[in-house]
């Protein structure tokens, strides 16, 4: 993974948020992604929602896997502490840093390489244990790195730039989240940063894993004619009905007139999810109804997309093993050890 | 039938084996660890051997007790008593006895003549008949029938009826209906031997006051205890035999020693919240990803497994080894390869475990002989873990793991500090110009290290692809070089932190013996009776890698050396070679791998065979 540093040059003008930072400190290296690849979009919206968050970059845990996506963790939060792991591994160590530190914000990013074919299986399960943290696919249907080949979420009858078109069936994360237990499940698409940001900000605050998948296009290997996963595709077949605000706890919420009728979550920490545009009949909250829609949406060839289902009720990892709030690694010794006495006490069952 | 064989012999106490043959499921376990754990109390130094098969009823499995007042315990190969409960394996069983020994039967059947052996005895005693008579329900008519024949082997080998029937009372202690059942069957057995034979045997036992300040427990358990002593928070594991018993253990010694009262809980909450955090992983590359995140992010982590699972796991063990992260494993060994035989014991997880992962790596592991060092070396292994921040092995074996072993009891230091290694916080940060990931070595060539969550001016992006000394990515030779060499020598630093080997020099001595782990005690007795052959040995028993100087030295001193260890490829000889460049040739193999815990005739045969050429 290269890097080059971004030279920061200083901008008066740079509004600050609240805790006195700008949006190029939210900033990472410069990318050395191909130009006009999706994931730097995705990349920039990471870098505006966290900024918005006023989250501390310290307190950030930024992960990756192996492929183009997970390269992108260097392109944001440089304050943040970073870890680019193996191939479809990052959510086991999420899993593990979470246990550790339940205090810092996670976020993993994910090609559909990475966590459709390699780390399926990993996938499955860390949404099964609802791992506090965000999980981003950055969904573009190929193996860029290896030049061009087919990954497990390519539409069958898409073409790659040379040869036959795919024959089997996709995997769609979203789904595949419903039918695994996944507390919150989103799309989206890298070109629409207005639609990203408060999903991601949402995802953040959300309590458990938070999968967004987003439909990033690969410039490069996967824009052209007859592929589903282009910038003109997505253009073309995305629907997206149900927009969403995000809502800090620290604001005041005021509702406009059109919003009274809004469907509103209550996140964990407070702030509020509030649903726009909802097509009628569509609940958020009903798994079920939930995959029609996708379902149907997509038997007309059509990309549902935004903050899809949100189930704010579950338990988390910790909560689900009755852990302490404050991080184990912070847990004194002394109250880790049982000490000598103990260990005679406990002998006298060997004997 | 030959009675009067055994009048002949003279009487020997505390000196004995005998095998217990039985069918899987059917109760017969805690019958014979009641024999073993009776005659530990009667101070006696024993040994019990599960030699069990990968199923859960209905297979052959056998118990194996050997008796030795002198502490000699590792498995014997002749038994002077068969306990032959299970019909299918009678042949077997019976071709097993010592001569002049003898064998217990259930007489509620007749024996085929054809199975009959002239120099040996059989006690039949109709254990199924006195079941159906005494016990109504189908399934108590099988157990019992253990209990039965445990008391007849009681009153054959004289052992304190008392002892064992307070056993029996601990086990049930609240089941008075099972409490009282196993003692009526207890009794009639023990009256049946009483009533018909000549009881003690001529082998028995008698109250010795050898093991007052031992303990009876197995490695898993011991392992188990150390991790919690080390001040483990995290792990993540997947169930594997010989290995689950590790977790098993720790989860249940952490909601013991590990729950933390909370005041006023809300309703519906625990009034408690557990200061750990165990995860059953989807597989063991989760597991130990689990482990990594986990120690990344600064709690102790680790993860229990066997060598499938370190086969699946060589893959982020490179990682760790590469972007230094600790981790802890314990690998109790299994045989492989493959599936291989999983109930069954090897110490063929060496060089796995040494090299493990692609590309250059090297690893250090830990040698426990018995449960004992399970338990302080599993806390060693933290320490070296973190102070080196890399994976360390400790190589338990499933005859360690999940065997019952006569050990001295543990002690903890109280003052006991946990060595976390070199981690900047916050304060050390703001005094640095800059921090960089692989700069500032120390003598170790141990380079420090942040925490997530630490100021963003200890952030740093870990990598598994190529690094430089600053942490950055690289694909420079010079800067790579700089890294790995880097890596090499403090792997060679971490030697004198892994337990020194233990070496043993005799007057006169012509050869050494080298060995490692669960060898111990088979290689100790068969040095013994080698001098009493006239063959002198030195000793050295290798307890961690990478080797100590004294490890190439011991050879050295030997025109001929014999490696013991418990694989087919000689894996120790090989590491020592490789590692230390001590010749080869200078080291003999003697090595045993079927799957059975070592005996001391293995390893003299062994070396006899090869001194005779």
């Amino acid at each position: 993974m290269t890097s080059i540093a971004k030279p920061i040059i200083p901008l008066v003008a740079l509004p600050k948020n609240e805790i006195g930072l700008t949006i190029r400190d939210y900033e990472g290296a410069v990318s050395t992604l191909c130009a006009g690849c999706g994931h730097d979009s995705v990349t920039a919206a990471i870098t505006h929602a966290f900024w918005e968050l006023s989250t501390p970059p310290h307190s950030i845990a930024k992960l990756s896997g192996i492929g183009c996506s997970s390269k992108t963790p260097t392109y944001f939060v440089r304050g943040a502490h970073g870890f680019n792991s193996a191939h479809g591994r990052m959510v086991t160590i999420a899993t593990g840093a979470n246990a550790a530190n339940r205090e810092l914000t996670y976020i993993g990013i994910s090609g559909d390489g990475d966590s459709l074919s390699i780390g399926i299986g990993h996938l499955a399960h860390a949404i099964r244990r609802n791992v506090n943290m965000v999980y981003v696919i950055e969904n573009n249907g190929v193996y860029g790195l290896t030049k061009g080949q087919f990954s497990a979420s390519a539409d069958i009858g898409s073409r790659l730039k040379k040869g036959e078109p795919n024959a089997i069936a996709p995997i769609d994360p979203v789904l595949l989240g419903l039918s695994m237990g996944a507390t919150f499940l989103a799309r989206s698409f890298s070109g629409d940063k207005a639609q990203l940001v408060p999903i991601l900000k949402a995802a953040a605050a959300h309590n458990g894993l938070a999968l967004i998948d987003v439909i990033s296009p690969c410039v490069t290997f996967n824009d052209h004619e007859g592929s589903t996963k282009s910038y003109r595709f997505m253009r073309e077949h995305e629907v997206k009905e149900i927009e969403t605000d995000f809502v800090p706890i620290r604001k005041e919420i005021h509702k406009s007139l059109d919003e009274n009728d809004a469907t509103e979550i209550t996140m964990h920490d407070g702030s509020v999810v509030r649903f726009r545009s909802v097509p009628t009949g569509y609940d958020p909250y009903d798994r079920q109804k939930v995959e029609e829609y996708i379902r149907e949406r997509r038997s007309r060839g059509e990309i549902a997309t935004g903050l899809l289902y949100v189930d704010e009720s579950s338990l988390d990892v910790h909560e689900l093993n009755n852990t302490p709030d404050h991080a184990l690694n912070t847990v004194p010794y002394s109250k880790l050890c049982p000490g000598s006495a103990e260990l005679a006490k406990m002998q006298a069952s060997f004997r | 039938m030959a009675i009067d064989t055994a009048q002949d012999t003279a009487i020997r106490v505390n000196d004995f084996s005998i095998k217990l043959a039985n069918v899987n499921g059917t109760g017969s376990a805690s019958a014979n660890s009641l024999l073993m754990q009776a005659i530990f109390r009667m101070g006696i130094p024993v040994s019990g051997k599960n030699l069990f098969p990968s199923n859960i009823q209905g297979l052959p499995t056998w118990y194996e007790i050997r008796v030795n007042k002198s502490g000699y315990t590792a498995r014997a190969l002749e038994y002077d008593l068969m306990v032959a409960m299970n019909s299918a394996t009678y042949e077997q069983d019976i071709n097993e006895v010592s001569s002049g020994g003898y064998v217990l039967y259930d007489s509620s059947w007749p024996l085929d003549q054809e199975l009959l052996r002239d120099d040996v005895t059989f006690l039949g005693v109709p254990l199924a008949r006195m079941c159906i008579e005494n016990f109504a329900a189908p399934r108590e008519r099988i157990l019992m029938k253990n209990v039965a024949y445990a008391g007849a082997v009681v009153a054959l080998l004289g052992i304190d009826m008392d002892i064992v029937s307070n056993l029996l009372s601990e086990t049930f202690a609240r089941n008075e209906l099972l409490r009282e059942s196993n003692q009526n069957a207890l009794r009639l057995g023990y009256n049946y031997a009483l009533e018909n034979f000549e009881c003690p045997l001529p082998f028995r036992v008698e109250p010795m006051d050898e093991t007052k300040n031992s303990i009876l427990i197995d490695g898993n358990t011991a392992a188990a205890i150390g991790c919690l002593y080390a001040g483990a928070t995290v792990s993540g594991w997947y169930p594997i035999t010989p290995a689950t018993a590790v977790m098993d253990n720790f989860t249940r010694l952490c909601a013991q020693y590990r729950r933390e009262p909370v005041e006023n809980p809300a309703p519906g909450e625990l009034p408690y919240k557990n200061n750990y955090l165990i995860i059953q992983a989807e597989d063991e590359i989760a597991a130990i990803g689990m482990v990594l995140g986990a120690s990344w992010s600064g709690a102790r982590a680790f993860t229990s497994t066997s060598g499938p699972g370190i086969s699946l796991m060589n893959e982020l063990l490179g990682l760790a080894y590469y972007t230094e992260i600790p981790a802890v494993l314990i690998d109790v060994q299994r045989t492989g390869p493959s599936t291989g035989m999983p109930t069954r014991t090897q110490q063929s997880d060496l060089l796995l475990c040494a090299y493990a992962s692609h590309g250059d790596t090297k690893h250090i592991l830990l040698f426990p002989k018995d449960p004992r060092e399970c338990f302080e070396f599993a806390v060693q292994s933290f320490d070296i873990a973190e102070r080196f921040q890399t994976p360390v092995f400790m190589l338990s074996d499933l005859d360690i793991g999940m065997n019952d072993w006569v050990v001295p009891e543990f002690t903890w230091d109280d003052s006991y500090v946990p060595d976390r290694g070199r981690v900047l916080n916050d304060k050390d940060l703001e005094g640095m110009a800059e921090f960089f990931r692989y700069a500032n070595e120390d003598a170790e060539f141990v380079t420090p290290r942040t925490l997530p969550g630490s100021d963003s001016k200890g952030a740093y992006f870990i990598r598994g692809s190529g690094h430089d000394k600053f942490g950055r990515y690289t694909e420079d030779s010079n800067d790579y070089q700089q890294v790995v060499d880097r890596l090499k020598k403090k792997h060679a630093s971490a030697a004198a932190h892994v337990p020194a080997p233990i070496i043993e020099r005799h007057a006169g001595a012509t050869v050494g013996v080298i060995t490692l782990g669960g060898c111990d005690l088979a290689v100790r007795e068969a040095v013994d009776q080698l001098a009493a052959q006239g063959v002198i040995a030195d000793y050295m028993r290798v307890r961690g890698f990478p080797f100590v100087p004294g490890v190439r030295e011991f050879v050295e001193e030997h025109d001929h050396c014999f490696v013991v260890e418990q694989n087919r490829d000689a894996q120790l000889r090989s590491l020592i070679s490789i590692e230390t460049g001590a010749a080869i040739e200078s080291m003999h193999s003697v090595l045993a791998y079927g799957g059975f815990p070592l005996s001391a005739r293995q390893v003299i045969d062994g070396i006899t065979s090869q001194l005779e050429n």
